[in-house]
């Protein structure tokens, strides 16, 4: 069970409260029709893995169901960071 | 922003007594116990769900309704049977006396000038008072959220799951809370809310 | 013979309370306070239980929730029946009935004994696997047997009549143990205003002060223990919580608790009272307070009953007021160990002996004992126990300095009970939840919680410092830490004083030899609960296997409810020196969740029968119920499935409700469909671009069916959508679909094209529907409306605003029935008033209300699909034959767009929607039954498609389905053979989707 801290509430929140919503940052091709196989099946489904930290996006699903992202270390499920749609995150302090 | 860009209506018969509570079809009734919680239901109530830029709304908000617009994550203004709630950062729900729910709606969106949105929503929940010096228990057994005073004072409103339903609660003083809930969920939650309280009691 | 244990001086226990319990039939009594362990004892009953695999006698062996042994059967009726519970932590109470777990046809003589006696040696670990599995048909006999034999407690065989509760909370600190470390960071955190939660497992704080002869503060630790514990229940912000275990640690400091609240008052909660609760508490900061336990040394015969941890003798004669026998041998390898024996003389007990594995000895200490009269034997051990249903005597020997042989001769020690002590164990299994490794301290021969990057703190013997004055100064010190880094102020820095322990000497050692090799000594256990001796373990790692992992699976090391608290070290350090390792590179297993067995019931809480499970209802359920109508699970909806009358099966309804419709008309309770208002001057774009349809032309007043797809060109949802006004939309969506429809919507503004102007909002609770479905309707509606319905005026695909039986609504000509169907939406708290007032107008014209079967019939026969049903995430809408539905002119490229044009999704031979009509028009083939093109010679087969709907159809008088097959568009006319059972086919004809009015006219109806 997590904790994160819901940028628009302003408030940590207990994570039944958010769905998880896949990586963060996979901009949509701008012209998708001259996308190649290749470039659109790396948009579609390919993800990254990392040991480490990892940018995800997260909605806040029970609560002001807005979408943000969220720097996570997937060995200590730490979370590091949230921060708007759009925006990058912080540098790691670590 | 013209006014028939978007469809109002009056929904409310002219004739009385047609309508019924999401919680028609519920037992009702006190429990004994040793210190019971009030679990009541407040209905004839209008919801207007407004959508919109804060400064945007807030304006429309002071004229129509003559309340101050609860800008800050989490807060509310009320005064009367009227109160406007934060619920996020382009979402504030209103409630007024159900017999007014039409003309705010109405002057609400002649008061708007810009991109937003207003929708009635007054079928489609009703509100809960919990009350008494359990009701924090019955809440805690509910919720996830840490309601405790130092948390979640008297005039905070938070969205958050209740049971396996969600909720809005608004604290509305150290032992009353306010619940908006859905109408679909209303017969699940009141279930829950008396089983809640049942060690407690429940004045009814 | 009634309590002939019970002495004097028990701390815990009321004399004046006299409590009648039961054990294995047999009335008893003991005093309040008592857990049924000590009760047990007092009553010198010693074989409380048999064991798991051998059937051996075992008797109580500690004094906490480490026990391995004495788990009981407790409840008085079926319904009552608890299994699994440790003695030492259940508190006695008039009525409670005790049964002994293992052992069957009885204890006193029991199956498994037979075997394991006659079998013992041939017991090896992996005994089951290796020699029942073979032959492989008669396991099942076997299985019954052994399971029988093994025995592992009784399931209540009626519903539990107790209540469960969860509760959720939240604290600045979380205070895990309440001995002296965790009542000092209490007493420190109690003077500030921070939020505080202490808990302990006990029915009482104070942990080893219970039964320590401690002096703090110039009191008597357990006056101590008192004093604090009245100062925390009068401080406001310090919840106290006892009998409550922290079982589980997850991250972010979330700790779920297991409290039992009415375990130690009935059999049965009181009325009102939930018996157990779970606490789910998010704390900030958490301190460890947990203590350690006991480590006992393995020796052979060590488990028969009177073989004890060295503190627990203590805890029993101190806590409890019971001495369990006359004579005592204690084998110890540190000073801690001498307590009990100083306690046993103190309390009358005849003798005690000390057997010492050290050879050098603190002098101090050995006056002490002599002073008392107690018999020391350094550089010795006890080897082996004589007795096999209760303990008659110690045989002793000297050991040589690597602890590895006995030297010289035998002595024969005649006792009642043998207390052993091999050192402490830290209890870090909370700290390891999180998946943290503990580290091993050579130092202390323990190991100690792991660097965590929860916030945390340990304190006292947890953390590897066994002395009280540790514990009293690393409590208040991590309390002051912590309140500092949560901004509390504290004005003194209290210390708390206590009397000096004597310095440990620690030896550390785990087994003792025996005059014969390990593998062909009497038995030596290291785990109890699971009977796994040191001879399995050398046995495995010679058989192979090295990492301690696999020895636990292979042996059962630790495997039991007890987690193997008391066996986990001896084990490891077993394996380590057959492998020839270090314990430190041997490591240890993981210690999960959770740390004793938590219930069921308490598991589940309240989610239980009527609050199983959310269950959403529309307006008008107060009338399906009282017209009879059956419900079908949709989502979370509850919605009326069909209205059988008096004698109907499900079929003669369902035909029925369809002709009704066919012929005359219907009443559907559509309030469940998904329903998204959209507002903004970019709503129409919005829709353009997630839609596979084109949106720009859509007026004022019409409606439009859409079809949604993922990015892979996959169709994800579908439904009609309104424009209510120039910048006003409302979506419906399928029933089971809102919620997510709605999140994917928020998903592509929010994230992708945040520059269109447009709000969605949920309406689906706030309007009811119904659906008058039939070509009667026109002349119903016209009953209760002035609406005018004039087919030119109101076309199909229309919505107007209009009062209906005086009530505001909008009314939309749409058509999921293939019939004139009209849509009627009011506000919601209306919804059962035009209900039952369409009801009533209905009467004449035989108005019959019909459920999701016949919906799903209806639309079924004129090849509307549902999405979900007829599609499974791997369909595009060509796959279905809906090319219709996809603009690929539209400026932007929608949703989807990209996806479809996949070669993957043009390839040839892509399973496709059709019509199936089985050539037995009496045969309803079962849904998601496999396809083939021709009958197989021989299986597996390769299948082509499935069905995905299938009924029997009224108005076409046979059976007909919907299926996905391979290519099916290209196969109409072709037969498919579809399986319907093993060897059982049924052949049926390709055809279109459309079964009934393929022109469309009934919908269209002028």
């Amino acid at each position: 069970m997590l904790k994160i801290h819901c940028p628009y509430c302003q408030e940590t929140r207990e994570e039944e409260e958010f769905h998880y919503s896949g990586q963060a940052h996979i901009a949509r091709p701008s012209d998708p029709d001259s996308c190649s196989d290749e470039d659109w099946g790396n948009y579609l489904y390919f993800r990254k893995n990392p040991r480490g930290r990892h940018m995800e996006m997260w909605v806040h699903a029970a609560g002001c169901r807005k979408f943000f992202n969220v720097v996570r270390d997937t060995i200590t499920y730490e979370v590091e960071q949230t921060y708007l749609i759009g925006h990058v995150p912080r540098e790691s302090t670590q | 922003m013209s006014n028939n860009s978007y469809a109002t209506l009056e929904q409310q018969p002219a004739i009385k007594g047609l309508a019924n509570t999401p919680l028609v079809n519920v037992v009702r009734g006190a429990i004994p116990g040793p210190n019971p919680v009030g679990i009541e239901e407040h209905d004839d109530v209008g919801h207007l769900v407004l959508r919109g830029d804060a400064t945007l709304l807030a304006s429309a908000v002071a004229e129509v309704l003559d309340l101050s617009f609860p800008d800050q994550p989490l807060t509310s203004c009320s005064r009367d049977r009227i109160c406007i709630r934060w619920i996020s950062p382009d979402e504030w729900l209103v409630t007024v006396p159900g017999n007014e729910t039409f003309s705010a709606e109405s002057s609400l969106r002649h008061a708007i000038v810009g991109h937003a949105a207003i929708v009635n929503v007054s079928g489609g929940q009703t509100i809960v008072h919990l009350t008494g010096e359990h009701a924090l228990d019955v809440l805690m057994k509910s919720t996830c959220y840490d309601v405790h005073e130092l948390n979640f004072p008297t005039g905070k409103v938070i969205t958050s799951t209740l049971a396996q339903a969600q909720v809005i609660i608004r604290r509305l003083d150290s032992d009353q809370f306010e619940l908006v809930i859905r109408r679909s969920f209303a017969d699940y939650i009141w279930v829950w809310l008396r089983d809640a309280a049942a060690e407690f009691g429940v004045n009814g | 013979m009634s309590q002939s244990n019970r002495i004097p001086g028990g701390r815990c226990v009321d004399y004046g309370s006299e409590i009648n319990f039961r054990f294995n039939g047999r009335p008893l009594t003991g005093y309040k306070g008592d857990t049924l362990a000590s009760a047990l004892l007092a009553n010198n009953i010693k074989i409380i239980g048999r064991s798991f695999k051998y059937g051996r006698p075992r008797g109580v062996m500690s004094a906490g929730s480490e026990e391995p042994n004495a788990i009981l059967q407790l409840g008085t009726t079926p319904a009552s029946q608890v299994p699994n519970v440790r003695a030492t932590q259940q508190q006695i109470f008039n009525g409670l009935t005790s049964r002994t777990t293992n052992g069957w046809p009885s204890v006193d003589f029991d199956v498994m004994s037979l075997i394991g006696h006659v079998a013992g040696k041939l017991m090896p670990p992996g005994f089951y696997y290796k020699t029942l599995m073979f032959p492989r048909f008669l396991w099942h006999t076997y299985e019954w047997v052994v399971r029988r034999g093994a025995g592992i407690g009784i399931a209540p065989t009626e519903p539990d009549p107790d209540r469960y509760d969860k509760i959720n909370r939240h604290c600045d600190l979380l205070i895990i143990g309440a001995g002296p470390a965790g009542l000092a960071a209490a007493h420190i955190a109690s003077r500030t205003s921070a939020r505080v939660i202490l808990m302990d497992e006990h029915d009482k704080p104070g942990g080893t002060l219970r039964y320590s002869n401690d002096i703090i503060e110039g009191l008597p630790g357990i006056d101590w223990v008192k004093q604090i514990t009245a100062e925390l229940n009068a401080a406001a912000n310090v919840d106290l919580l006892t009998r409550t275990t922290a079982v589980g640690y997850h991250d972010q400091n979330f700790i779920v608790a297991h409290e039992r609240r009415t375990d130690d008052l009935s059999d049965v909660a009181p009325v009102g009272f939930a018996r157990q609760r779970v606490h789910r508490i998010r704390a900030r900061h958490v301190i460890l307070a947990t203590g350690a336990h006991e480590r006992p040394l393995v020796f052979a015969n060590n488990d028969v009953p009177g073989c004890m941890q060295a503190s627990a003798v203590s805890a029993y004669i101190k806590q409890y007021g019971v001495r369990p026998g006359n004579r005592l041998v204690l084998m110890t390898t540190n000073d801690n160990g001498y307590e009990a024996a100083f306690d046993w003389i103190e309390s009358g007990g005849e003798s005690a002996v000390v057997v010492d594995i050290r050879t050098r000895v603190n002098d101090e200490l050995l006056k002490r004992a002599a002073t008392a009269g107690i018999r020391t034997l350094t550089g010795s051990a006890v080897f082996e126990v004589k007795g096999k249903r209760q303990v008659k005597a110690a045989l002793v020997c000297g050991l040589d300095s690597e602890k590895n042989t006995l030297i010289g001769k035998d002595e024969t020690i005649p006792t009642d009970i043998i207390a052993s002590s091999g050192g402490w164990s830290p209890v870090v299994h909370l700290s390891c939840h999180t998946g943290i490794k503990p580290n091993w301290r050579e130092d202390i021969a323990a190991f100690v919680p792991g660097t965590t990057n929860q916030k945390m703190l340990t304190a006292g013997a947890v953390s590897g410092d066994f002395s009280l004055s540790a514990a009293l100064s690393q409590g208040a010190s991590a309390a002051t830490t912590i309140l500092a880094d949560c901004g509390f102020d504290l004005e003194d820095k209290a210390t708390i004083s206590c009397q000096e322990d004597t310095v440990d000497a620690f030896q550390p050692c785990f087994h003792i030899p025996h005059r014969k090799p390990t593998s062909r000594s009497p038995a030596q256990f290291v785990d109890y609960q699971l009977d796994v001796t040191a001879a399995a373990i050398e046995l495995a790692t010679r058989e192979g296997f090295e990492s301690i992992e696999h020895v636990k699976r292979y042996t059962a090391l630790g495997f039991g409810t007890d987690q193997g608290k008391i066996s986990n070290v001896n084990g490891i350090a077993i394996a380590a020196r057959s492998t020839g390792r270090s314990i430190a590179e041997t490591g240890t297993t993981m210690f999960r969740p959770n740390y004793t067995p938590v219930s069921f019931g308490a598991m589940a809480g309240r989610d239980v029968n009527e609050l199983f499970q959310l269950k959403r209802y529309t307006a008008m359920q107060p009338w399906h119920e009282q017209a009879g109508a059956l419900f079908e699970d949709v989502g979370q909806w509850k919605r009326p499935w069909y209205y059988p009358q008096t004698g109907e099966s499900l079929q003669d309804a369902i035909n029925r409700e369809c002709l009704a419709v066919r012929n005359g008309v219907g009443i559907l309770d559509a309030s469940t469909l998904g329903k998204i208002d959209i507002q903004g001057p970019d709503a129409r774009e919005f829709l353009n671009r997630i839609y596979t349809n084109a949106w720009m032309k859509l007026a004022v007043g019409k409606c439009r069916y859409g079809l949604m797809c993922g990015e892979d060109g996959m169709v994800l949802d579908d439904g009609v959508t309104a424009c209510l006004a120039d910048n006003h939309f409302v979506m419906t969506t399928t029933t089971g679909g809102a919620a997510r429809v709605l999140e994917w919507l928020e998903l592509w503004h929010q994230t992708e094209w945040p520059e269109l102007g447009v709000y969605f909002n949920t309406i689906t609770d706030h309007w009811a529907t119904a659906t008058l479905s039939g070509p009667g309707s026109r002349a119903l509606l016209a009953e209760l409306t002035d609406l005018d319905l004039d087919p030119t005026n109101f076309p199909f695909m229309d919505w107007r605003q209009t009062m209906v039986a005086d009530i505001p609504a909008r009314v939309f000509r749409i058509s999921f029935t293939g019939e004139l169907s009209y849509e009627i939406n009011v506000n919601a708290n209306y919804g059962l008033t035009l209900w039952r007032r369409l009801i009533e107008a209905g009467e004449k014209y035989n108005l019959t209300p019909y459920g999701t079967e016949t919906m799903h019939v209806l639309r079924a026969e004129k090849g509307f699909i549902i999405v979900g049903q007829d599609t499974d995430g791997s369909v595009t809408p060509e796959d279905l034959g809906m090319e219709w539905a996809i603009a690929r002119r539209k400026k932007f490229s929608f949703i989807g767009k990209r996806g479809i044009a996949r070669a993957d999704c043009q390839r040839q031979q892509r399973k496709q929607l059709v019509g199936l009509l089985p050539v037995n028009g009496d045969v309803v083939l079962p849904e998601g039954s496999q396809i083939v093109f021709d009958k197989p010679h021989q299986l597996p087969a390769k299948m082509v498609g499935h069905v995905t709907s299938s009924y029997y159809s009224a108005a076409l008088d046979r059976s007909f389905a919907l299926a996905l097959v391979q290519g099916g568009l290209d196969r109409m006319g072709q037969t498919v053979q579809v399986s319907i059972g093993p060897d059982a086919w049924e052949t049926a004809e390709i055809t279109a989707s459309v079964f009934y009015d393929p022109k469309g006219e009934q919908q269209h109806v002028q």
